[in-house]
């Protein structure tokens, strides 16, 4: 199949999520576990990345700073910069692909297989709606919290492996995440967050609703929706890079 | 009961099942049989409704499903129970949780009626004690009647079942098949139940379709089925040397020759 009946079939898929709840309060249930699913357990994987990224950044950044007229609190300046613009929505966001969409596509497409989602159509139940839908919500809810909860982790971890180092102080690192502080730095992390969270969970979705065939079937899907992600994930980064920066 | 004239169902150009008509009847376990291929699980399939046919009409108690707008085929859809090959169980769900589902999406009873309802259809399938368990938990017997408890529990007036007893030994085959029919005369249920197991023919065939390459080849009950002179349907059913003895030995009881030592070489020269 090529890239436009790919892409028509997902948007047949997002189209027939748009139908009135069988029973709200399932539907919210389900909101609410994904919501638990794709970001409480997520929390442990992207504290441990942020907070080594975030000390990477600090120590390559003053590797890179040989020149003693710059201040160090310019270190803490551009490791806050780096990790709002580009860490921890794009890298959080890639890692998620991998944690949390292989979790969708494999979910649904061992439901699809065992014929779950048959039984559940046969009920009266619009699937799309009641498994694909609150997924999206679910990630459009927790994955800009994570991303925020990465950058914050992050800046932490920047400003330990800093004084650990004997790099920068504490005093002068929180010195330098003042300095030229540009708020819309934040707003436009927070866009990728929103259109990172769409592409990870409609692609896996996408890719798990449609499995055929048996266990083989279910681990290319999972592969496809992760690495699809992950291309796509870039592509939006640099798209977004582009017009709004 | 379920009408369906003239169905006919293909994919990517290859004719499926060709000119199917049939009635089943309400309070009597219609069987569809015939081999891998035959057509058999679209035909199921285009009944329930996960597929459309290409021609013919299904009609549900007289209503043409065609003719059925959204919600009139939400609400058909409640009254439908499924019971499919593999069980299709919720494997995040508990036993309990997977036959209350249906109930906590289309009923408004409390918590405690539809527990009430839930412990009636397990002890009705005798699978009380395993209600805590998670499907991956407890044995495909188990799983069948879990399936059968979460397709009735909605007092359903149609209940489909694909191949109930694929994957089980013959006894606990025996246990599925008797339940299926004391449910469908109880409820007074149309029954339709897709298989290619003859012990479930001989068992619970109130009426049978036999089916062969997408067409239905024979239609009759269990006893019209020893007597048949269809070639195709008796090299289906009397695959075996023993079957085709069994037969041979029942013909022979049936027709009041056979004696003590069943002394079956002698018998059929006679």
């Amino acid at each position: 199949m090529n890239f436009f009946t790919h892409f028509g079939k997902f948007i047949l898929m997002i189209s027939g999520m748009f139908t009135l709840p069988e029973n709200w309060k399932m539907y919210w249930k389900e909101l609410m576990q994904q919501c638990i699913e794709i970001g409480v357990r997520s929390l442990g994987i992207v504290s441990i990345i942020s907070a080594f990224i975030g000390a990477v950044s600090t120590v390559q950044t003053a590797y890179q700073l040989i020149s003693p007229i710059i201040p160090k609190a310019t270190i803490a300046q551009i490791v806050r910069d780096t990790i709002i613009l580009e860490f921890a929505p794009t890298l959080t966001c890639v890692v998620l692909a991998g944690v949390v969409g292989s979790k969708i596509a494999s979910e649904l497409g061992n439901m699809r297989v065992s014929e779950q989602i048959d039984a559940l159509e046969i009920m009266g139940i619009n699937t799309k709606a009641y498994l694909v839908l609150p997924k999206i919500l679910a990630a459009f809810i927790v994955v800009p919290m994570l991303v925020i909860y990465s950058g914050v982790i992050s800046i932490l971890g920047g400003r330990f492996a800093g004084s650990m180092a004997n790099i920068l102080s504490t005093e002068t690192f929180d010195k330098g995440l003042l300095i030229n502080f540009t708020p819309y730095n934040v707003t436009f992390s927070l866009i990728k967050a929103y259109t990172f969270s769409f592409i990870i969970s409609g692609i896996s979705a996408y890719y798990g609703y449609n499995v055929k065939g048996g266990a083989l079937e279910i681990g290319q899907a999972s592969t496809k929706a992760v690495v699809t992600s992950c291309i796509a994930i870039l592509l939006a980064d640099y798209a977004l890079a582009s017009l709004l920066l | 009961m379920i009408e369906i004239k003239n169905i006919k169902k293909g994919f990517n150009n290859n004719t499926v099942i060709s000119d199917v008509s049939a009635v089943f009847q309400t309070g009597k376990c219609n069987l569809i049989i015939g081999s891998s291929g035959s057509g058999k699980t679209v035909l199921m399939k285009c009944l329930v409704g996960l597929f459309e046919p290409d021609e013919g009409h299904i009609a549900y108690d007289g209503i043409d499903f065609s003719l059925m707008n959204v919600n009139e085929r939400k609400e058909l859809r409640r009254q439908i129970g499924m019971l499919f090959q593999g069980s299709a169980l919720f494997d995040s769900k508990t036993v309990e949780q997977n036959v209350m589902f249906p109930l906590d999406m289309f009923s408004d009873m409390t918590y405690k009626e539809k527990q009430k309802r839930v412990n009636e259809v397990l002890d009705r399938v005798n699978l009380n004690e395993a209600q805590k368990k998670y499907p991956a938990e407890i044995s495909g017997g188990m799983k069948k009647r879990v399936g059968i408890a979460r397709a009735i529990v909605l007092n359903p007036k149609y209940l489909f079942c694909d191949e109930p007893n694929s994957g089980l030994d013959p006894q606990t085959s025996l246990v599925i098949d008797k339940l299926i029919q004391e449910l469908t005369v109880e409820y007074n249920i149309t029954t339709v139940i897709n298989t290619h197991d003859m012990n479930s023919v001989m068992e619970i065939g109130d009426q049978i379709i036999y089916m062969y390459q997408g067409f239905k080849e024979w239609e009759g009950n269990k006893t019209e089925i020893i007597f048949s002179k269809n070639e195709k349907l008796n090299g289906f059913i009397f695959a075996s040397d023993f079957l085709k003895d069994a037969k041979d030995m029942r013909m022979l009881e049936i027709k009041g020759k056979i004696d003590e030592n069943r002394d079956m070489d002698k018998l059929l020269k006679d």
